[in-house]
C-alpha cells in the first residue's frame, strides 16, 4: 500500500506541471478542439484525484492493507474512539491535508457557482429592462449601443444572446447568422459548465501551473468549437469577416498595449504579403505561437483567426482514439490504485 | 401588462422619459395612458391598474438599485437612480471589462485583443 501513495503522487505532479505544459504547447488541440477538451478535462480530475489519494493512501498505510480497510479503520476512531497510536505525526498530517483539500475543493466549486450565478441574475435583470427583443432570432435581445458586441448569457431556459445595435449595423445579414450560431453553439454545447468547472480548479488552486493552463486552453477551445458549428451554415470568408469586424470595432482594442510588443510583427508580416493576388494563401506568420505576456483571450482571438485562414485537417482516427485512450487510462490509474489493492486483498 | 417584468420595465420606460420624480399615482395614470395607446388595454382583463401593484412594482425596482424614493414628501415621489444610457454604459462595462471571472459569467463572440491586434485584422478585412 505504500508504493500506491507514491505511484500517486508522482501522477499528480506529473499532471500538475509537465503534462499541461507540455499540452499547452502542443499544436493538434486546434485541430481536433473536441478531443483536447476531453483530454484537458481528464487531466485535471485525475490530477485532483491523485493529489487527494496519494495524501489518503500515505495517511492510511499504518491502520489497513488497502483504502476500504483504512477509512474502515479511520472511522471506527472517529467514530467510536478507538485508540489512534498507530498514527504517527506525518499520517495524521496527510489526512488532514487530504480531507481540507477536498473540502476546499467542493467548497470553491459551490461558492463560484454562486458568484457566477449572482453576476448573471443582476445581468439579466438589467437586460430585461434595457435590451429589446430582437426580430433576427429566438432568444436574442438588441441592446442599444455604438460598440459591436455579441454575447451569450447562460441561464438554463432563460439563456439569452445580446447583441448590440453596432454590431446589427456593422454585419452583413450572413456574418450576423454566423455570430448567431457562434453564440447558440456556446448555449446548446454547455460551455458554460466547462467554463464554470475550470474558474473553480483554477480559484481554487491558483498556484498550480495547470489550473490557469487549463483555463486558458478550454476557453480557447470552446471558443473553436462554436467556430466549427458557425461553419455548418456560413463561409469560412463570412465568419473571419465577421470576427475581424467585431475585433477591430471601437471597443475592440480595449486591452491596448498589454502585448503590444508582440503584435508589431504581425502587423509587419501582414504588410509584407499583403497583396490581393496572395489571398487564397493568405496566412499571418507569427500568429501560429504568440507566447509571453499575451493575454488569454487575444491570444484565442489570434488562434481562432488562424486557424480559419490556413485550415489544417482534423486528427486522424488513430490519433485521436489514442488521445481518447490515454483520457480513460487517466482516469482509470488513479481509480485503480486507490480501489484495485482493496478489492484483490 | 401581464407580468411584473413588464410593469417593471414599463415603469422604468416612464420613469427614464419623465427626468421628473413621479408619485405611484401619476405613474398609474400615465401607465393606463399608454396601455390604451398600445390598444392593450383588454390585455389586464378591463381591470384598471391598482396602485399598489404599481407600489409593489417600484419597491421590487427600489431593492434592485434602479428607483430611489424622495423620504420627505407624502405620497412618496420616485426617480430613476441613474439614466438608460448610464446603466447601459454599466452592462457594456461588465461585458467589456475585464473582471477575471467574466469569462465564466458570460461568452463573448470576441475576447478583448489590443490595439495592434485590432489593426492587423483590419487589415486583414481589406483582402477578404
Amino acid at each position: 500500500m505504500f508504493w500506491t501513495s507514491y505511484l500517486l503522487a508522482v501522477l499528480a505532479i506529473v499532471l500538475a506541471w509537465p503534462v499541461p505544459i507540455l499540452l499547452s504547447r502542443a499544436s493538434w488541440p486546434a485541430r481536433s478542439p473536441f478531443t483536447a477538451m476531453l483530454l484537458w478535462q481528464a487531466i485535471a480530475l485525475a490530477g485532483g484525484l491523485s493529489m487527494i489519494g496519494a495524501m489518503l493512501v500515505y495517511g492510511l498505510e499504518p491502520i489497513g492493507d488497502n483504502l476500504i480497510s483504512g477509512l474502515r479503520g479511520l472511522a471506527g476512531m472517529v467514530l467510536f474512539n478507538a485508540p489512534t497510536t498507530a498514527l504517527g505525526f506525518w499520517h495524521l498530517f496527510a489526512l488532514s491535508a487530504a480531507a481540507l483539500l477536498t473540502a476546499h475543493l467542493v467548497f470553491t466549486l459551490l461558492l463560484t457557482y454562486y458568484k457566477i450565478e449572482r453576476q448573471r441574475r443582476r445581468h439579466r435583470e438589467l437586460l430585461a429592462l434595457l435590451a429589446a427583443p430582437s426580430a433576427a432570432a429566438a432568444r436574442t435581445v438588441v441592446i442599444s449601443h455604438d460598440s459591436p458586441v455579441a454575447y451569450c448569457l447562460p441561464g438554463g431556459a432563460r439563456s439569452v444572446t445580446v447583441l448590440s445595435d453596432g454590431l446589427m449595423a456593422a454585419l452583413e445579414p450572413a456574418e450576423l447568422r454566423a455570430v448567431l450560431s457562434h453564440e447558440n453553439a456556446h448555449l446548446n454545447q454547455r460551455h458554460h459548465l466547462l467554463l464554470w468547472a475550470f474558474a473553480a480548479w483554477r480559484q481554487a488552486l491558483p498556484w498550480l501551473p495547470t489550473t490557469r493552463l487549463a483555463q486558458e486552453a478550454v476557453n480557447s477551445l470552446i471558443e473553436m468549437l462554436a467556430d466549427d458549428v458557425a461553419l455548418k451554415t456560413e463561409s469560412k470568408a463570412t465568419l473571419i469577416k465577421a470576427i475581424a469586424i467585431v475585433a477591430s470595432g471601437p471597443t475592440g482594442g480595449m486591452a491596448g498595449g498589454m502585448a503590444g510588443g508582440m503584435g508589431a510583427g504581425m502587423a509587419g508580416s501582414m504588410a509584407a504579403d499583403a497583396t490581393p493576388s496572395t489571398h487564397p494563401s493568405l496566412t499571418l506568420d507569427g500568429l501560429e505561437a504568440p507566447t509571453g505576456a499575451v493575454s488569454g483571450s487575444a491570444r484565442t482571438t489570434i488562434s481562432r483567426v488562424s486557424r480559419l485562414l490556413s485550415p489544417q485537417p482534423q486528427l486522424p482516427a488513430a490519433a485521436r482514439g489514442m488521445v481518447l485512450a490515454g483520457c480513460a487510462l487517466l482516469l482509470a490509474l488513479p481509480t485503480a490504485l486507490l480501489i484495485v489493492p482493496g478489492l484483490l486483498g | 401588462m401581464a407580468s411584473l417584468g413588464e410593469l417593471e420595465r414599463a415603469v422604468m420606460d416612464l420613469l427614464w422619459a419623465g427626468h421628473e420624480p413621479a408619485t405611484a399615482n401619476t405613474l398609474r395614470d400615465r401607465l393606463a395612458t399608454t396601455t390604451e395607446a398600445n390598444g392593450d388595454a383588454a390585455g389586464h382583463e378591463g381591470k384598471e391598474l391598482a396602485v399598489t401593484t404599481v407600489l409593489t412594482v417600484l419597491s421590487r425596482l427600489e431593492k434592485k438599485g434602479l428607483v430611489e424614493r424622495e423620504r420627505g414628501t407624502r405620497p412618496h415621489r420616485y426617480q430613476a437612480v441613474s439614466s438608460r444610457e448610464d446603466h447601459t454604459a454599466e452592462l457594456m462595462h461588465e461585458v467589456l471589462g475585464s473582471a477575471p471571472d467574466r469569462e465564466a459569467v458570460l461568452a463573448r463572440f470576441i475576447g478583448s485583443v489590443t490595439d495592434t491586434e485590432a489593426e492587423t485584422l483590419r487589415k486583414l478585412l481589406g483582402h477578404i
